[in-house]
């Protein structure tokens, strides 16, 4: 039981491994990409897994209901934003690649390398 | 009364001169050296002007700046800075006229960088020696270094930068590694780094850290050239000979010897080291540079390379004097910075009047050049008696009173030494001498060359009476030695 | 309500909403005109809030007037006022220097997204240092991260691609690191105001989760900040980084990092908290050491001007991570004396860097020798400001290794051995500054190259101006020193 309440928590860390994996071992700047944005998601995933309470529902408040019990609505709006900044930055990342696909006609980290060091 | 600003204008004139020199340029060479000479009269007016109210015992002092609490840039006026203070600014004029005649006549290149910075360094000098803490001092030091360095590698071939690089490198490795170290050391257990007659470090450190500090001092100040921190001083020796002067005689190791006096006797305090022991190796080291320095410099055939050698014992006389720890022999010590500087300026004026006029640099070239070049010869022969310390010469007046101290404490090394350099200066500067009058030139030079231009003969004739002079009328100098013994009484 | 206590957040939106409006200016020069405004407002907003904190310790601002813990607090202090000064100062220094070399490196057409970017990257600063909450400083950071990819992505080379590339990944994964130890914070208190953290911290923080949080909070920003051996991305970047921008991010932006660092460190995981000594004694005190070491020996065998100056700047970082790590008051004044100085010494660095850049496309040594020439002023204030990198006394850097070295005497043997490595070190800025000075003044000029002339008039103003600031506050250091010690004292004796 202790084990199936923390399994969000296992997830986000296999979640936040795979994409750092991703990240530090491939070699194609596209899929560096792929990796960096699994990696973001698994921090929302961390944040939506907190805010979740026992038996509470969406933090919309009705009349007249007063025993309502809510989920904390504050990471979810965090989360909102951080999206956003991983949105930023993804796109960010792949106007770098293309530049880099113009200059350097690749976009494998090594012969990027490989064509700084002949130059 | 002395006004707080007429401590300060002794730094700030050479530093205007400077703005100056570099202002007129190299479009009026003449104005520019008009300039230089009237700057360095009026600082030795402004500097000497201080000395009647110091010999009435005042001791003004000014404080520009407040860092941290504690840690000031403050200038205070003192016997022994006067005394170097006076000494530098009456040199740089005969050395003002000795390098014009010899940078025209060698047609050196970048005369106007020459004159600024020359000026730069008097201003760092006339900071050192007023200095009202170490810290102060510091500053001015490195300004020093600095600003002599483009001097150095004035020529700026590959041979002569490498040179001064080994002259920055070690000037500045350890100043910055050691000197510096112990300054925050000092701070640290003391709380202050004013000057303060009798030290400030008496009831603050003890036992073998004190040995340790004054270790750090006495090798962080390498501009004294105790060995092993000597090898910048032959190294320097590509410099120009105006250069060269102003290392040997005018400025740097004068600086260097100043500081450690001055640490000595004002941050550590004398009778603080008689009673440390840990402190003693000081004279062995001083010691073993006299005799090491001579014995290297009679293996020299460069006559200016054997100069700088015997600049190296002469300097850890100095040390050695100092570190006698006797109120005789500090006054021996503060008289043998001046004396040294006239003689060997002298020497160096010599070696470059040879050069200007013959193109000479090695020794044995230089036989029979006493029939050719009598007033160089005649100036030279004064500086080298002054060297070995033979009466009528100011280096007289100032072993006597090293000599006076150390009997005062039957210190036998001190004597021994004394007796032994003097044998070795002896030996390589009298057969200079000799064969430069008595012998005949082996072969006749390429171009029948008289003496050195006016302007050298003028400058070295002038130094060279200084050097008599301050053997028959050595009062003034022995009044403000004097007030340095009392303190340390 | 006067304008006085509206500063905080003026701070932030002043420049944050001319940002986009210069996007739209088409008119040649406006883009340029309008941000080096906004900077200098900025800049006197700062020196405003400057002026309060001397007065009456701090200000704070509540957005949209909602109470802290729940509305987001901007919280200005001693500290802050520090950064604050130095950002804003640096920006509108290398703006108002710098207008020709960007004229050089960058289009006309693409200026005002330049300009732009450059100004997001100044309200992201401040908004880090201005904020009183742990997430709002997230979103600062990557403002002013993404801006200044985007600011560095502008040089011409093409290595500056791969650089900024590599720079992005490794400062999302930093970003992402410091989300996740928010993230965990968050869940063990309840809050993301810091001052309430620091409250609700004691009842929780022994527990594991408050630990990783530590350690996931530490690396990111370490990340940030370049401490070694997580600095991979900076060298490259601030090497192909157009100059001026050079200037700008190198005076301030690890710093900021650094900062946020040291606030979590000291005021978020207290240091009666008991992982906090092993965090600097065991963890950043070592890193501090081998950056500054292994840093500086690149410097030293490095071949183009601008890298040397990075590796440099890496070395820096570790100092004042040293200062921090003796934990102390006196070591902690050392550290931010020393953020403030590096600013001034290796923002006129950068400066004179650009002044070389109008005359030459590549700035390796090599070319740059004899340069001294035919560009002395700019060489005369290269020197200066190197002077003050160096620590030589009388300049703004003497002052900060003097205080960092007396720190570390007070640790005892510890402390020597500190001393020594400071030492050594100093020794190596020596020989990796001198090389540039003995090139270029005692250098023979290549022998193919034409003659080059002097920077333009008015870059020189701004780096002697800058240059010159390294003088004064080598000999008036009252105002960043009574900053700095005011701040060492509140983010270390904050507890009763």
């Amino acid at each position: 039981m202790e084990l199936f309440g923390l399994f969000n928590y296992w997830a986000f860390a296999i979640v936040l491994m795979t994409g750092f994996y991703a990240v530090i071992t491939k070699g194609n700047l596209i899929k560096k990409l792929i990796g960096l944005s699994i990696f973001q998601s698994a921090v929302f995933l961390l944040y939506i897994t907190m805010d979740k309470v026992d038996g509470g529902t969406a933090p919309i408040v009705q009349k007249g209901v007063t025993d309502q019990v809510f989920s904390n609505p504050l990471p979810q709006v965090l989360i909102l934003t951080a999206i956003v900044v991983g949105i930023s930055t993804t796109a960010m990342g792949l106007a770098i690649v293309v530049r880099i696909k113009e200059c350097y006609g690749t976009i494998e980290e090594h012969e990027v390398q490989n064509l700084d060091r002949d130059s | 009364m002395t006004s707080e600003l007429q401590v300060l204008i002794p730094i700030l004139l050479p530093l205007g001169g400077a703005v100056g020199i570099a202002f007129v340029g190299r479009r009026y060479p003449n104005l520019r050296e008009t300039v230089t000479l009237v700057t360095a009269t009026s600082l030795m007016v402004v500097v000497w002007a201080l000395l009647p109210d110091l010999l009435a015992g005042e001791r003004p002092s000014v404080r520009v700046a407040e860092l941290i609490p504690g840690l000031a840039i403050e200038f205070q006026i003192e016997p022994l800075g006067m005394l170097f203070a006076a000494l530098a600014s009456l040199l740089w004029i005969v050395n003002s006229i000795y390098s014009i005649g010899y940078m025209r006549s060698n047609n050196e290149r970048h005369q106007t960088r020459f004159y600024v910075l020359f000026a730069v360094a008097l201003s760092a000098a006339m900071g050192i020696a007023f200095a009202g803490n170490l810290l102060t001092l510091f500053i001015f030091y490195e300004v020093l270094t600095l600003s002599t360095y483009p001097l150095v590698a004035h020529k700026g071939d590959g041979k002569t930068v490498e040179s001064a690089r080994t002259y920055l490198g070690i000037l500045l490795a350890t100043s910055i590694g050691l000197f510096l170290p112990a300054i925050v050391w000092t701070y640290h257990v003391a709380g202050t780094l004013d000057f303060l007659p009798g030290g400030i470090l008496a009831d603050n450190l003890t036992g073998p850290a004190v040995g340790l500090l004054l270790a750090l001092y006495v090798f962080g100040i390498g501009k004294a050239a105790v060995m092993p921190v000597h090898r910048w001083l032959p190294a320097a020796m590509v410099a120009p000979t105006p250069v060269s002067a102003l290392l040997h005689a005018v400025a740097v190791v004068k600086a260097g010897v100043f500081t450690i006096t001055k640490v000595v006797v004002y941050i550590f305090g004398v009778d603080f080291l008689v009673t440390e022991s840990s402190a003693d190796w000081l004279l062995f080291v001083a010691a073993f540079t006299v005799i090491a320095a001579s014995v290297v410099a009679l293996r020299q055939t460069n006559l200016k390379r054997l100069l700088a050698y015997s600049t190296i014992a002469q300097l850890s006389y100095v040390v050695m004097a100092v570190a006698i720890l006797k109120p005789l022999s500090e006054m021996g010590a503060a008289i043998h910075i001046v004396a040294h500087a006239f003689g060997k300026i002298t020497l160096f004026f010599a070696a470059g009047s040879i050069y200007t006029a013959a193109k000479k640099t090695e020794i044995h070239q230089l036989r029979g050049i006493g029939r050719r070049m009598p007033w160089t010869m005649a100036a030279f022969t004064i500086g080298a008696l002054s060297m070995i310390g033979v009466p009528p010469t100011a280096g007289f007046v100032s072993k006597w009173y090293i000599l006076a101290g150390s009997f005062q404490s039957d210190n036998h090394v001190a004597i021994i030494t004394i007796i032994v350099s003097t044998a070795l200066n002896a030996l390589y500067f009298l057969p200079i001498i000799f064969y430069a009058w008595f012998s005949r030139e082996d072969v006749a030079p390429a171009n029948d060359h008289g003496e050195a231009p006016l302007a050298i003969v003028i400058a070295l004739t002038v130094t060279a009476a200084l050097t008599v002079l301050l053997f028959l009328f050595n009062q003034p100098v022995l009044d403000l030695a004097s007030q340095l013994g009392r303190i340390t009484k | 309500m006067n304008l006085t206590e509206h500063l905080p957040a003026l701070q932030v939106v002043v420049p944050m909403l001319m940002a986009p409006l210069v996007v739209l200016m088409r008119i040649r020069g406006l883009p340029w005109a309008v941000a080096t405004a906004t900077s200098l407002m900025a800049f006197a907003i700062a020196v405003g809030l400057t002026d309060t904190v001397i007065d009456s310790y701090s200000a704070t601002y509540e957005m949209g007037s909602w109470r802290a813990p729940y509305g987001i607090e901007l919280h200005v202090t001693r500290f802050s006022a520090l950064l604050l000064l130095i950002v804003t100062g640096a920006s509108t220094l290398a703006l108002v220097t710098g207008r020709q070399s960007i004229d050089a490196e960058i289009e006309h057409d693409r200026q005002p997204l330049f300009y732009a970017a450059w100004l997001l990257a100044l309200a992201g600063f401040t908004g880090i240092v201005v904020t009183g909450d742990a997430f709002n400083i997230f979103v600062f950071m990557e403002i002013a991260s993404l801006a200044s990819y985007v600011l560095i992505a502008a040089g011409s080379d093409r290595r500056v691609l791969p650089a900024v590339f590599k720079y992005l990944i490794m400062g999302t994964i930093g970003a992402t690191f410091y989300l996740i130890g928010v993230g965990l914070i968050y869940m063990m208190t309840g809050t993301l105001n810091l001052a309430d953290m620091e409250a609700r911290i004691h009842e929780v923080g022994e527990l594991r989760p408050i630990l990783v949080a530590a350690g996931f909070i530490t690396l990111g920003l370490a990340l940030k900040a370049a401490v070694f051996p997580l600095h991979a991305w900076l060298p490259l970047s601030y090497t192909y980084a157009p100059h001026i921008v050079t200037a700008f991010l190198a005076a301030c932006s690890t710093k900021v990092a650094l900062f946020v660092l040291l606030r979590f460190d000291f005021l978020v995981f207290q240091q009666n908290l008991s992982a906090h000594e092993l965090q600097f004694t065991i963890f950043l005190m070592p890193l501090a050491v081998l950056a500054i070491l292994i840093a500086s020996g690149v410097a030293v065998f490095e071949r183009n001007l601008k890298g040397l100056l990075a590796y440099s700047s890496l070395a820096q970082v570790g100092y004042i991570l040293l200062g921090a790590s003796l934990v102390s008051v006196p070591g902690l004044t050392a550290a931010l004396m020393h953020m403030f100085n590096h600013a001034l010494a290796k923002g006129a660095l950068f400066l004179a860097v650009a002044c070389l850049g109008m005359r030459f496309t590549q700035l390796n040594l090599v070319n740059l020798s004899g340069v001294a020439r035919q560009m002395p002023w700019t060489m005369a204030a290269f020197v200066l400001a190197g002077l003050s990198l160096i620590g030589v006394p009388g300049t703004a850097g003497f002052i900060s290794k003097w205080l960092l070295i007396s720190a570390a005497l007070q640790e005892g043997a510890l402390g020597v051995a500190l001393v020594a490595i400071i030492v050594v070190s100093s020794l190596m800025a020596v020989v990796y500054i001198w090389r540039v000075i003995e090139l270029a003044y005692f250098g023979d000029p290549p022998e193919s190259t034409r003659p080059v002339s002097e920077a333009p008039g008015w870059m020189l103003v701004g780096t002697w101006v800058a240059a010159l600031m390294n003088i004064y506050y080598g000999v008036n250091p009252a105002l960043p020193i009574s900053l700095a010690g005011g701040a060492a004292a509140s983010l270390l004796q904050h507890l009763p």
